[in-house]
Protein backbone atom coordinates (compact mmCIF):
# COMPACT_ATOMS: atom_id res chain seq x y z
CA UNK A 1 0.00 0.00 0.00
CA UNK A 2 1.57 3.44 -1.32
CA UNK A 3 1.14 6.76 0.77
CA UNK A 4 -0.72 10.13 0.38
CA UNK A 5 1.46 13.42 -0.04
CA UNK A 6 0.93 13.93 3.74
CA UNK A 7 1.65 10.84 4.81
CA UNK A 8 4.88 11.22 2.95
CA UNK A 9 5.77 13.87 4.02
CA UNK A 10 5.08 13.46 8.04
CA UNK A 11 7.40 10.55 7.50
CA UNK A 12 10.08 12.68 5.94
CA UNK A 13 9.98 14.90 8.73
CA UNK A 14 9.71 12.47 11.69
CA UNK A 15 12.66 10.39 10.44
CA UNK A 16 10.53 7.27 9.17
CA UNK A 17 9.93 5.13 6.36
CA UNK A 18 6.19 4.94 6.39
CA UNK A 19 3.32 6.29 8.66
CA UNK A 20 -0.26 5.38 8.86
CA UNK A 21 -3.36 7.68 9.60
CA UNK A 22 -4.05 8.28 13.08
CA UNK A 23 -0.39 7.72 14.11
CA UNK A 24 0.69 10.44 16.22
CA UNK A 25 4.26 11.55 15.04
CA UNK A 26 6.92 13.93 16.58
CA UNK A 27 8.01 15.94 12.97
CA UNK A 28 10.74 18.90 12.52
CA UNK A 29 9.44 22.14 11.36
CA UNK A 30 10.19 24.49 8.35
CA UNK A 31 8.80 27.41 9.30
CA UNK A 32 6.84 28.71 12.42
CA UNK A 33 4.37 31.56 11.59
CA UNK A 34 2.50 33.58 13.59
CA UNK A 35 0.53 37.55 13.40
CA UNK A 36 0.37 40.23 15.52
CA UNK A 37 -3.16 38.73 17.41
CA UNK A 38 -1.80 35.47 17.78
CA UNK A 39 2.25 35.84 18.66
CA UNK A 40 1.96 38.43 21.43
CA UNK A 41 0.22 34.75 23.50
CA UNK A 42 3.08 32.74 21.90
CA UNK A 43 5.78 35.42 24.02
CA UNK A 44 4.17 35.24 26.77
CA UNK A 45 4.39 31.02 26.92
CA UNK A 46 7.68 31.50 24.95
CA UNK A 47 9.35 32.78 28.08
CA UNK A 48 7.39 30.46 30.61
CA UNK A 49 8.93 27.88 28.95
CA UNK A 50 12.85 29.04 29.97
CA UNK A 51 14.48 28.29 26.84
CA UNK A 52 17.08 31.64 25.60
CA UNK A 53 17.07 31.07 22.04
CA UNK A 54 14.40 30.07 19.32
CA UNK A 55 15.59 27.04 17.58
CA UNK A 56 16.55 28.85 13.92
CA UNK A 57 16.36 32.28 13.78
CA UNK A 58 15.57 32.23 10.22
CA UNK A 59 12.68 29.97 10.46
CA UNK A 60 10.32 31.96 12.38
CA UNK A 61 8.08 34.61 10.65
CA UNK A 62 6.27 37.16 12.05
CA UNK A 63 4.02 39.57 9.88
CA UNK A 64 2.09 41.82 12.13
CA UNK A 65 -0.82 42.18 9.54
CA UNK A 66 -4.49 41.90 11.37
CA UNK A 67 -4.46 45.36 13.29
CA UNK A 68 -1.86 47.28 10.80
CA UNK A 69 -1.73 50.24 10.41
CA UNK A 70 -2.62 49.86 14.23
CA UNK A 71 -5.83 50.74 14.84
CA UNK A 72 -5.68 51.76 18.38
CA UNK A 73 -2.99 51.82 21.55
CA UNK A 74 -3.33 48.59 22.49
CA UNK A 75 -2.77 47.09 19.22
CA UNK A 76 0.25 49.24 18.96
CA UNK A 77 1.39 47.79 22.06
CA UNK A 78 0.98 44.50 21.10
CA UNK A 79 3.01 45.01 18.15
CA UNK A 80 5.53 46.71 20.06
CA UNK A 81 5.60 43.98 22.44
CA UNK A 82 6.60 41.31 19.38
CA UNK A 83 8.68 43.62 17.29
CA UNK A 84 10.68 43.85 20.29
CA UNK A 85 10.64 39.97 21.16
CA UNK A 86 11.78 39.83 17.08
CA UNK A 87 14.60 42.28 17.82
CA UNK A 88 16.24 40.70 20.89
CA UNK A 89 15.80 36.80 19.27
CA UNK A 90 17.21 38.42 15.85
CA UNK A 91 14.50 36.74 14.16
CA UNK A 92 15.51 37.61 10.44
CA UNK A 93 11.88 37.58 9.19
CA UNK A 94 9.50 40.43 11.19
CA UNK A 95 8.32 42.16 8.36
CA UNK A 96 7.19 45.80 9.27
CA UNK A 97 3.99 47.82 8.16
CA UNK A 98 5.26 48.68 4.64
CA UNK A 99 7.48 45.73 3.73
CA UNK A 100 4.79 43.70 5.01
CA UNK A 101 1.90 41.99 3.39
CA UNK A 102 -0.71 39.98 4.31
CA UNK A 103 1.08 36.70 5.81
CA UNK A 104 -0.46 33.86 3.43
CA UNK A 105 0.28 36.46 0.29
CA UNK A 106 3.43 37.44 1.90
CA UNK A 107 5.19 34.48 2.67
CA UNK A 108 4.89 32.43 -0.61
CA UNK A 109 6.17 35.33 -2.37
CA UNK A 110 9.23 36.16 -0.26
CA UNK A 111 9.78 32.18 -1.28
CA UNK A 112 9.79 31.23 2.62
CA UNK A 113 7.76 28.40 1.99
CA UNK A 114 8.80 25.68 -0.76
CA UNK A 115 7.02 22.53 -1.80
CA UNK A 116 7.48 19.06 0.64
CA UNK A 117 7.45 21.84 3.59
CA UNK A 118 5.92 21.25 7.19
CA UNK A 119 4.55 24.60 7.96
CA UNK A 120 2.95 25.72 11.18
CA UNK A 121 1.08 29.04 11.42
CA UNK A 122 -0.95 30.86 14.44
CA UNK A 123 -3.23 31.77 11.55
CA UNK A 124 -5.67 29.30 10.80
CA UNK A 125 -5.19 30.34 7.07
CA UNK A 126 -1.93 28.80 7.12
CA UNK A 127 -3.19 26.05 5.00
CA UNK A 128 -3.15 28.31 2.31
CA UNK A 129 0.92 27.03 1.36
CA UNK A 130 -0.83 23.67 0.31
CA UNK A 131 -1.04 24.81 -2.61
CA UNK A 132 2.80 24.61 -3.19
CA UNK A 133 2.84 21.34 -1.99
CA UNK A 134 3.94 21.99 1.47
CA UNK A 135 1.58 20.47 4.15
CA UNK A 136 0.66 23.74 6.33
CA UNK A 137 -1.53 24.40 8.96
CA UNK A 138 -3.06 26.29 11.61
CA UNK A 139 -2.26 25.90 15.57
CA UNK A 140 -2.73 28.02 18.24
CA UNK A 141 -0.05 30.56 20.10
CA UNK A 142 1.38 27.79 22.50
CA UNK A 143 1.89 25.36 19.21
CA UNK A 144 3.84 28.02 18.30
CA UNK A 145 5.67 29.24 21.41
CA UNK A 146 6.48 25.40 21.81
CA UNK A 147 7.71 25.29 17.64
CA UNK A 148 9.85 28.41 18.44
CA UNK A 149 11.68 26.62 21.09
CA UNK A 150 11.56 23.13 19.89
CA UNK A 151 11.85 23.36 15.92
CA UNK A 152 9.30 20.40 16.39
CA UNK A 153 5.58 19.44 16.89
CA UNK A 154 3.25 16.68 17.34
CA UNK A 155 0.64 15.49 14.71
CA UNK A 156 -2.04 12.70 14.30
CA UNK A 157 -1.06 11.32 10.68
CA UNK A 158 -4.62 12.59 8.82
CA UNK A 159 -6.42 10.36 6.71
CA UNK A 160 -7.18 12.27 3.44
CA UNK A 161 -9.82 13.37 1.02
CA UNK A 162 -9.14 13.17 -2.48
CA UNK A 163 -11.19 15.23 -4.75
CA UNK A 164 -11.10 14.94 -8.44
CA UNK A 165 -11.65 18.11 -10.60
CA UNK A 166 -13.03 17.44 -14.44
CA UNK A 167 -15.02 19.29 -17.18
CA UNK A 168 -14.42 22.63 -18.62
CA UNK A 169 -14.12 25.81 -15.90
CA UNK A 170 -16.92 28.18 -17.37
CA UNK A 171 -16.37 32.36 -17.77
CA UNK A 172 -16.01 34.00 -14.40
CA UNK A 173 -15.76 30.92 -12.86
CA UNK A 174 -12.31 30.35 -10.17
CA UNK A 175 -10.63 28.49 -7.66
CA UNK A 176 -12.93 30.60 -5.15
CA UNK A 177 -16.04 28.85 -6.92
CA UNK A 178 -14.29 25.07 -6.82
CA UNK A 179 -14.07 25.37 -2.68
CA UNK A 180 -17.06 27.35 -2.04
CA UNK A 181 -18.70 24.91 -4.23
CA UNK A 182 -17.07 21.90 -2.11
CA UNK A 183 -17.20 23.41 0.91
CA UNK A 184 -21.61 23.17 -0.01
CA UNK A 185 -21.09 19.87 -0.79
CA UNK A 186 -19.47 18.43 2.12
CA UNK A 187 -20.38 21.09 4.82
CA UNK A 188 -18.12 23.06 7.10
CA UNK A 189 -16.98 20.38 9.01
CA UNK A 190 -16.91 17.41 5.63
CA UNK A 191 -13.01 17.42 6.23
CA UNK A 192 -12.96 17.59 10.03
CA UNK A 193 -9.46 16.18 11.05
CA UNK A 194 -9.12 15.32 7.68
CA UNK A 195 -6.48 16.86 4.87
CA UNK A 196 -7.52 17.74 1.37
CA UNK A 197 -5.86 16.97 -1.44
CA UNK A 198 -7.71 18.80 -5.17
CA UNK A 199 -6.32 17.46 -7.93
CA UNK A 200 -7.84 16.31 -11.64
CA UNK A 201 -7.28 18.03 -15.01
CA UNK A 202 -9.26 21.63 -13.92
CA UNK A 203 -6.60 21.76 -10.91
CA UNK A 204 -3.79 21.01 -13.29
CA UNK A 205 -4.19 24.07 -15.01
CA UNK A 206 -5.65 25.97 -12.59
CA UNK A 207 -3.17 29.17 -12.09
CA UNK A 208 -1.11 29.50 -8.76
CA UNK A 209 -3.22 32.81 -7.99
CA UNK A 210 -6.14 30.59 -7.68
CA UNK A 211 -4.59 27.31 -5.77
CA UNK A 212 -3.76 29.38 -2.86
CA UNK A 213 -7.35 30.42 -2.83
CA UNK A 214 -8.16 26.83 -2.83
CA UNK A 215 -5.85 25.81 -0.62
CA UNK A 216 -6.67 28.62 1.30
CA UNK A 217 -10.43 27.58 2.30
CA UNK A 218 -9.55 24.20 3.40
CA UNK A 219 -9.84 25.14 7.13
CA UNK A 220 -13.70 26.34 6.32
CA UNK A 221 -14.70 22.70 5.46
CA UNK A 222 -12.66 21.68 8.94
CA UNK A 223 -9.80 20.18 6.80
CA UNK A 224 -6.07 20.15 8.65
CA UNK A 225 -4.85 21.18 5.38
CA UNK A 226 -5.95 21.33 0.99
CA UNK A 227 -2.65 19.87 -0.66
CA UNK A 228 -2.31 20.55 -4.80
CA UNK A 229 0.77 18.14 -5.74
CA UNK A 230 3.45 20.59 -7.10
CA UNK A 231 4.31 20.54 -10.89
CA UNK A 232 5.60 23.01 -13.87
CA UNK A 233 2.93 25.86 -12.69
CA UNK A 234 3.97 25.80 -8.66
CA UNK A 235 7.94 25.49 -10.05
CA UNK A 236 7.84 28.15 -12.23
CA UNK A 237 6.29 30.26 -9.41
CA UNK A 238 8.69 28.87 -6.67
CA UNK A 239 11.90 29.00 -9.02
CA UNK A 240 13.55 32.65 -8.17
CA UNK A 241 11.71 33.13 -4.72
CA UNK A 242 12.71 30.27 -3.11
CA UNK A 243 15.00 30.43 -0.03
CA UNK A 244 15.70 26.83 0.20
CA UNK A 245 15.53 23.83 -1.37
CA UNK A 246 12.48 21.97 -2.32
CA UNK A 247 10.90 18.37 -2.21
CA UNK A 248 7.93 17.68 -4.30
CA UNK A 249 6.35 14.67 -3.21
CA UNK A 250 3.35 13.07 -5.29
CA UNK A 251 1.21 11.05 -3.71
CA UNK A 252 1.34 7.07 -4.67
CA UNK A 253 -0.78 5.26 -7.24
CA UNK A 254 -2.14 3.39 -4.80
CA UNK A 255 -2.23 5.52 -2.05
CA UNK A 256 -5.01 5.29 0.40
CA UNK A 257 -7.91 7.41 0.95
CA UNK A 258 -10.54 8.07 3.53
CA UNK A 259 -13.04 9.09 0.52
CA UNK A 260 -12.59 10.01 -3.34
CA UNK A 261 -15.03 12.54 -4.85
CA UNK A 262 -14.85 13.99 -8.04
CA UNK A 263 -16.92 17.11 -9.72
CA UNK A 264 -17.81 17.71 -12.92
CA UNK A 265 -16.97 21.82 -12.86
CA UNK A 266 -18.96 22.30 -16.30
CA UNK A 267 -22.26 22.97 -14.67
CA UNK A 268 -20.54 24.94 -11.32
CA UNK A 269 -21.31 28.53 -11.81
CA UNK A 270 -20.40 31.17 -9.52
CA UNK A 271 -21.08 30.66 -6.45
CA UNK A 272 -22.06 32.79 -3.20
CA UNK A 273 -22.68 31.52 0.72
CA UNK A 274 -24.98 33.23 2.65
CA UNK A 275 -24.83 34.31 6.31
CA UNK A 276 -23.88 32.76 8.77
CA UNK A 277 -21.55 29.89 7.30
CA UNK A 278 -19.30 29.43 4.40
CA UNK A 279 -21.25 26.26 3.75
CA UNK A 280 -24.82 27.87 3.11
CA UNK A 281 -23.86 28.64 -1.10
CA UNK A 282 -25.71 29.10 -3.94
CA UNK A 283 -25.37 29.07 -7.85
CA UNK A 284 -25.30 33.03 -8.77
CA UNK A 285 -28.13 32.51 -10.48
CA UNK A 286 -30.09 31.29 -7.51
CA UNK A 287 -28.97 34.31 -5.30
CA UNK A 288 -32.30 36.33 -5.64
CA UNK A 289 -32.51 40.23 -4.88
CA UNK A 290 -29.77 40.81 -1.65
CA UNK A 291 -29.05 44.48 -1.81
CA UNK A 292 -25.35 45.46 -0.67
CA UNK A 293 -24.15 48.43 1.55
CA UNK A 294 -20.22 47.02 0.72
CA UNK A 295 -17.98 45.00 -1.04
CA UNK A 296 -14.43 44.20 -0.05
CA UNK A 297 -12.27 42.54 -2.22
CA UNK A 298 -8.78 41.01 -1.30
CA UNK A 299 -8.11 39.35 2.03
CA UNK A 300 -5.53 36.37 2.47
CA UNK A 301 -8.03 34.71 0.05
CA UNK A 302 -8.61 36.90 -2.86
CA UNK A 303 -6.16 39.31 -2.40
CA UNK A 304 -3.35 38.36 -5.15
CA UNK A 305 -2.27 39.61 -8.68
CA UNK A 306 -5.11 37.82 -10.54
CA UNK A 307 -8.09 38.74 -8.75
CA UNK A 308 -7.38 42.58 -8.69
CA UNK A 309 -7.15 41.63 -12.86
CA UNK A 310 -10.51 40.29 -12.61
CA UNK A 311 -12.14 42.92 -10.52
CA UNK A 312 -10.40 45.80 -12.53
CA UNK A 313 -11.87 43.81 -15.57
CA UNK A 314 -15.60 44.36 -14.47
CA UNK A 315 -15.17 48.09 -12.74
CA UNK A 316 -13.29 49.27 -15.69
CA UNK A 317 -15.36 53.02 -17.32
CA UNK A 318 -18.08 52.20 -14.48
CA UNK A 319 -18.85 53.58 -11.45
CA UNK A 320 -20.11 51.61 -7.86
CA UNK A 321 -23.38 52.10 -7.38
CA UNK A 322 -24.35 55.58 -5.33
CA UNK A 323 -24.76 53.64 -2.02
CA UNK A 324 -21.91 51.00 -1.69
CA UNK A 325 -18.75 51.34 -0.32
CA UNK A 326 -16.13 49.49 -2.35
CA UNK A 327 -13.37 48.47 -0.69
CA UNK A 328 -9.98 46.91 -2.23
CA UNK A 329 -6.84 45.46 0.26
CA UNK A 330 -4.12 44.65 -2.60
CA UNK A 331 -2.55 41.57 -0.91
CA UNK A 332 1.01 42.43 -0.54
CA UNK A 333 3.38 45.61 -1.42
CA UNK A 334 4.75 43.98 -4.67
CA UNK A 335 1.09 43.21 -5.69
CA UNK A 336 0.07 46.66 -4.99
CA UNK A 337 3.22 47.63 -6.72
CA UNK A 338 2.21 45.37 -9.75
CA UNK A 339 -1.23 46.74 -9.57
CA UNK A 340 -0.54 50.76 -9.97
CA UNK A 341 1.86 48.96 -13.02
CA UNK A 342 -0.88 47.63 -14.77
CA UNK A 343 -3.27 50.72 -14.23
CA UNK A 344 -5.68 48.54 -12.14
CA UNK A 345 -5.75 50.96 -8.80
CA UNK A 346 -6.34 54.04 -11.06
CA UNK A 347 -9.16 51.93 -12.22
CA UNK A 348 -10.73 51.35 -9.16
CA UNK A 349 -10.07 55.24 -7.60
CA UNK A 350 -11.96 55.65 -11.05
CA UNK A 351 -14.61 53.11 -10.36
CA UNK A 352 -15.00 55.09 -6.42
CA UNK A 353 -13.27 52.21 -4.92
CA UNK A 354 -11.10 52.61 -1.88
CA UNK A 355 -7.57 51.87 -1.87
CA UNK A 356 -6.33 50.07 1.16
CA UNK A 357 -2.15 49.81 1.98
CA UNK A 358 -2.37 45.63 3.13
CA UNK A 359 -4.43 44.76 6.19
CA UNK A 360 -6.76 42.09 6.88
CA UNK A 361 -9.05 44.75 8.35
CA UNK A 362 -12.38 44.12 7.29
CA UNK A 363 -12.01 40.60 6.91
CA UNK A 364 -12.02 39.85 10.47
CA UNK A 365 -14.29 42.50 11.73
CA UNK A 366 -10.92 44.47 12.67
CA UNK A 367 -10.81 48.10 11.11
CA UNK A 368 -11.10 49.98 7.81
CA UNK A 369 -14.30 48.58 7.16
CA UNK A 370 -16.64 47.69 9.70
CA UNK A 371 -20.58 47.02 9.26
CA UNK A 372 -23.17 48.84 11.35
CA UNK A 373 -26.11 46.92 12.91
CA UNK A 374 -28.55 45.64 9.66
CA UNK A 375 -25.66 45.82 6.77
CA UNK A 376 -24.26 43.67 4.61
CA UNK A 377 -21.37 43.78 2.38
CA UNK A 378 -20.54 40.95 -0.29
CA UNK A 379 -16.43 40.08 0.61
CA UNK A 380 -13.94 37.81 -1.38
CA UNK A 381 -13.23 36.64 1.78
CA UNK A 382 -13.13 33.53 3.97
CA UNK A 383 -15.60 33.68 6.68
CA UNK A 384 -19.52 34.78 6.97
CA UNK A 385 -19.48 33.78 10.46
CA UNK A 386 -22.49 35.87 13.05
CA UNK A 387 -20.58 38.90 14.14
CA UNK A 388 -17.29 38.30 11.61
CA UNK A 389 -17.48 41.90 9.96
CA UNK A 390 -18.68 43.96 12.43
CA UNK A 391 -22.22 44.03 14.39
CA UNK A 392 -23.48 40.87 15.15
CA UNK A 393 -26.37 41.81 13.57
CA UNK A 394 -24.48 42.50 10.08
CA UNK A 395 -24.23 39.96 7.29
CA UNK A 396 -21.66 38.87 5.17
CA UNK A 397 -21.84 37.10 1.56
CA UNK A 398 -19.10 35.21 -0.04
CA UNK A 399 -18.27 35.38 -3.76
CA UNK A 400 -15.08 35.41 -6.09
CA UNK A 401 -14.17 39.07 -7.22
CA UNK A 402 -15.74 38.98 -10.10
CA UNK A 403 -19.09 39.16 -8.62
CA UNK A 404 -18.26 41.21 -5.98
CA UNK A 405 -17.37 44.21 -7.99
CA UNK A 406 -20.23 43.55 -10.45
CA UNK A 407 -22.30 43.53 -7.29
CA UNK A 408 -20.21 47.03 -5.72
CA UNK A 409 -21.39 48.30 -9.39
CA UNK A 410 -24.93 46.80 -9.25
CA UNK A 411 -25.62 47.69 -5.74
CA UNK A 412 -26.95 44.23 -4.93
CA UNK A 413 -25.50 40.51 -5.68
CA UNK A 414 -25.22 40.12 -9.31
CA UNK A 415 -23.53 37.66 -12.12
CA UNK A 416 -20.41 40.08 -13.70
CA UNK A 417 -22.63 38.99 -16.99
CA UNK A 418 -25.35 41.51 -15.83
CA UNK A 419 -22.78 44.78 -15.55
CA UNK A 420 -21.02 43.79 -18.72
CA UNK B 1 -9.58 15.40 38.32
CA UNK B 2 -12.95 16.03 39.06
CA UNK B 3 -15.26 18.68 38.12
CA UNK B 4 -19.05 19.69 38.76
CA UNK B 5 -21.31 22.43 36.91
CA UNK B 6 -23.86 23.94 36.06
CA UNK B 7 -24.52 23.52 31.92
CA UNK B 8 -25.00 25.72 29.57
CA UNK B 9 -25.73 24.60 26.04
CA UNK B 10 -25.50 25.68 22.92
CA UNK B 11 -25.97 23.65 19.21
CA UNK B 12 -23.35 23.37 15.87
CA UNK B 13 -20.95 25.02 14.53
CA UNK B 14 -20.25 27.32 17.75
CA UNK B 15 -17.34 29.31 16.03
CA UNK B 16 -14.09 31.53 17.42
CA UNK B 17 -15.45 34.75 15.93
CA UNK B 18 -18.98 34.49 18.20
CA UNK B 19 -16.58 32.78 21.18
CA UNK B 20 -14.50 35.90 21.17
CA UNK B 21 -15.32 38.55 18.61
CA UNK B 22 -12.43 40.00 16.47
CA UNK B 23 -13.03 43.36 18.11
CA UNK B 24 -11.89 42.22 21.62
CA UNK B 25 -8.55 40.99 19.90
CA UNK B 26 -6.16 43.80 20.75
CA UNK B 27 -5.55 42.15 24.20
CA UNK B 28 -4.35 39.06 25.47
CA UNK B 29 -5.05 39.26 29.23
CA UNK B 30 -7.77 36.64 30.30
CA UNK B 31 -9.55 38.34 32.38
CA UNK B 32 -10.48 41.19 30.06
CA UNK B 33 -11.28 38.61 27.17
CA UNK B 34 -13.17 36.88 29.80
CA UNK B 35 -15.72 39.47 29.98
CA UNK B 36 -16.74 38.95 26.25
CA UNK B 37 -17.04 35.51 26.41
CA UNK B 38 -19.52 34.06 23.71
CA UNK B 39 -20.83 37.39 23.89
CA UNK B 40 -21.83 37.16 19.77
CA UNK B 41 -23.68 33.96 19.91
CA UNK B 42 -25.52 34.68 24.10
CA UNK B 43 -25.02 38.01 25.32
CA UNK B 44 -26.25 36.35 29.21
CA UNK B 45 -23.14 34.25 29.28
CA UNK B 46 -20.26 36.25 30.74
CA UNK B 47 -22.26 37.89 33.37
CA UNK B 48 -23.88 35.04 34.71
CA UNK B 49 -21.34 32.33 34.10
CA UNK B 50 -20.25 30.69 37.76
CA UNK B 51 -16.83 29.34 38.30
CA UNK B 52 -17.26 24.95 37.66
CA UNK B 53 -19.74 25.91 34.66
CA UNK B 54 -19.91 23.39 31.89
CA UNK B 55 -20.42 23.71 28.04
CA UNK B 56 -22.44 21.81 26.26
CA UNK B 57 -22.48 21.50 22.42
CA UNK B 58 -23.14 19.61 19.35
CA UNK B 59 -20.70 19.23 16.31
CA UNK B 60 -17.64 21.15 15.28
CA UNK B 61 -17.60 23.37 18.23
CA UNK B 62 -14.25 26.26 18.03
CA UNK B 63 -14.72 26.20 14.30
CA UNK B 64 -12.94 29.03 12.46
CA UNK B 65 -9.80 30.79 13.59
CA UNK B 66 -6.63 29.60 15.53
CA UNK B 67 -7.45 32.19 18.43
CA UNK B 68 -6.18 30.74 21.17
CA UNK B 69 -8.26 33.57 22.94
CA UNK B 70 -11.41 31.64 22.13
CA UNK B 71 -10.02 28.88 24.67
CA UNK B 72 -8.77 30.85 27.47
CA UNK B 73 -11.21 33.16 27.48
CA UNK B 74 -13.56 29.91 28.08
CA UNK B 75 -10.96 29.09 30.74
CA UNK B 76 -10.96 32.24 32.38
CA UNK B 77 -14.44 33.04 32.52
CA UNK B 78 -14.79 29.85 35.00
CA UNK B 79 -15.83 27.10 32.72
CA UNK B 80 -14.19 23.76 33.94
CA UNK B 81 -15.06 21.74 30.75
CA UNK B 82 -16.03 21.56 27.53
CA UNK B 83 -17.89 18.27 26.12
CA UNK B 84 -19.20 18.36 22.35
CA UNK B 85 -19.87 15.80 19.72
CA UNK B 86 -16.71 16.70 17.92
CA UNK B 87 -14.09 19.98 18.07
CA UNK B 88 -12.63 21.57 15.36
CA UNK B 89 -9.24 20.52 15.22
CA UNK B 90 -7.15 23.86 16.00
CA UNK B 91 -9.69 24.15 19.34
CA UNK B 92 -9.63 20.92 20.61
CA UNK B 93 -5.07 21.09 19.86
CA UNK B 94 -5.32 24.52 21.59
CA UNK B 95 -7.29 23.51 24.32
CA UNK B 96 -5.17 20.96 25.35
CA UNK B 97 -1.79 22.62 25.52
CA UNK B 98 -3.54 25.19 27.65
CA UNK B 99 -5.00 22.53 29.62
CA UNK B 100 -8.49 23.33 29.18
CA UNK B 101 -10.52 19.71 29.39
CA UNK B 102 -12.80 18.86 26.80
CA UNK B 103 -14.59 15.66 26.04
CA UNK B 104 -16.12 14.39 22.91
CA UNK B 105 -19.70 12.05 24.03
CA UNK B 106 -22.41 12.56 21.73
CA UNK B 107 -24.39 10.49 23.93
CA UNK B 108 -23.86 13.25 26.79
CA UNK B 109 -24.95 15.74 24.35
CA UNK B 110 -28.10 14.65 23.64
CA UNK B 111 -28.83 13.63 27.62
CA UNK B 112 -27.63 16.81 28.88
CA UNK B 113 -30.08 20.07 29.28
CA UNK B 114 -29.29 23.27 29.66
CA UNK B 115 -29.23 24.34 33.56
CA UNK B 116 -28.39 20.46 34.28
CA UNK B 117 -25.83 19.80 36.72
CA UNK B 118 -23.19 17.29 35.53
CA UNK B 119 -20.19 16.28 37.50
CA UNK B 120 -17.26 14.58 35.16
CA UNK B 121 -14.11 12.47 35.65
CA UNK B 122 -11.94 14.29 33.55
CA UNK B 123 -9.14 11.28 33.91
CA UNK B 124 -11.82 8.49 32.94
CA UNK B 125 -13.91 10.59 31.32
CA UNK B 126 -17.01 9.39 32.95
CA UNK B 127 -19.73 12.68 33.00
CA UNK B 128 -22.82 11.86 35.72
CA UNK B 129 -25.72 13.97 34.69
CA UNK B 130 -26.86 14.30 38.18
CA UNK B 131 -30.22 16.28 37.73
CA UNK B 132 -30.95 13.10 35.59
CA UNK B 133 -29.33 10.66 36.94
CA UNK B 134 -27.60 9.34 34.21
CA UNK B 135 -24.01 8.69 33.00
CA UNK B 136 -21.83 8.69 30.16
CA UNK B 137 -18.08 7.90 28.79
CA UNK B 138 -16.56 9.55 26.83
CA UNK B 139 -13.60 9.07 24.19
CA UNK B 140 -10.46 8.32 26.16
CA UNK B 141 -7.55 10.56 24.60
CA UNK B 142 -4.33 8.60 22.96
CA UNK B 143 -1.46 8.22 25.46
CA UNK B 144 0.56 10.73 24.74
CA UNK B 145 -2.37 13.59 24.23
CA UNK B 146 -3.01 12.55 28.40
CA UNK B 147 0.77 12.97 28.67
CA UNK B 148 0.17 16.86 27.80
CA UNK B 149 -2.76 16.75 30.11
CA UNK B 150 -1.30 15.59 33.11
CA UNK B 151 1.89 17.90 32.82
CA UNK B 152 -0.95 20.82 32.69
CA UNK B 153 -0.63 21.99 29.13
CA UNK B 154 2.12 21.84 26.15
CA UNK B 155 4.28 24.42 27.52
CA UNK B 156 4.69 22.96 31.10
CA UNK B 157 5.61 19.49 29.00
CA UNK B 158 7.97 21.05 26.94
CA UNK B 159 9.80 22.68 30.09
CA UNK B 160 9.97 19.24 31.56
CA UNK B 161 11.64 17.41 28.68
CA UNK B 162 13.80 20.27 28.12
CA UNK B 163 15.28 20.25 31.54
Amino acid sequence: MGMTMVEKILAAHAGKDKVRPGELVNAKLDLVLGNDVTTPVAVKEFKKIGIENVFDKERIAIVPDHFVPNKDINSAEQVKMIREFAEEKEIKNFFELGEMGIEHCLLPEKGLVVPGDIVIGADSHTCTYGALGALATGIGSTDMAAGMATGEAWFKVPETIKFVYKGELQKWVSGKDLILYTIGDIGVDGALYKAMEFTGPVIENLSMDNRFTMSNMAIEAGGKCGLIEADEITLEYVKGRAQREWTVYKSDEDAEYSQVIEYDVTNIEPQVAFPHLPENTRGISEVGDIKIDQSVIGSCTNGRIEDLRVAAEILKGKKKAKHVRLIIFPGTQEIYKQAMKEGLIEIFIDAGAAVSTPTCGPCLGGHMGILAKGERSIATTNRNFVGRMGHPESEVYLSNPAVAAASAIAGKIVSPEEVL
Amino acid sequence: MEIKGKVWKYGNDVDTDVIIPARYLNTSDPKKLAEHCMEDIDDTFAANVEQGDIIVAEDNFGCGSSREHAPISIKAAGVSAVIANSFARIFFRNAINIGLPILECPEAVVGIDKGDEVEIDVDSGVIKNITKGTEFQAEPFPAFMQEIIDAGGLVNYVKAKAN
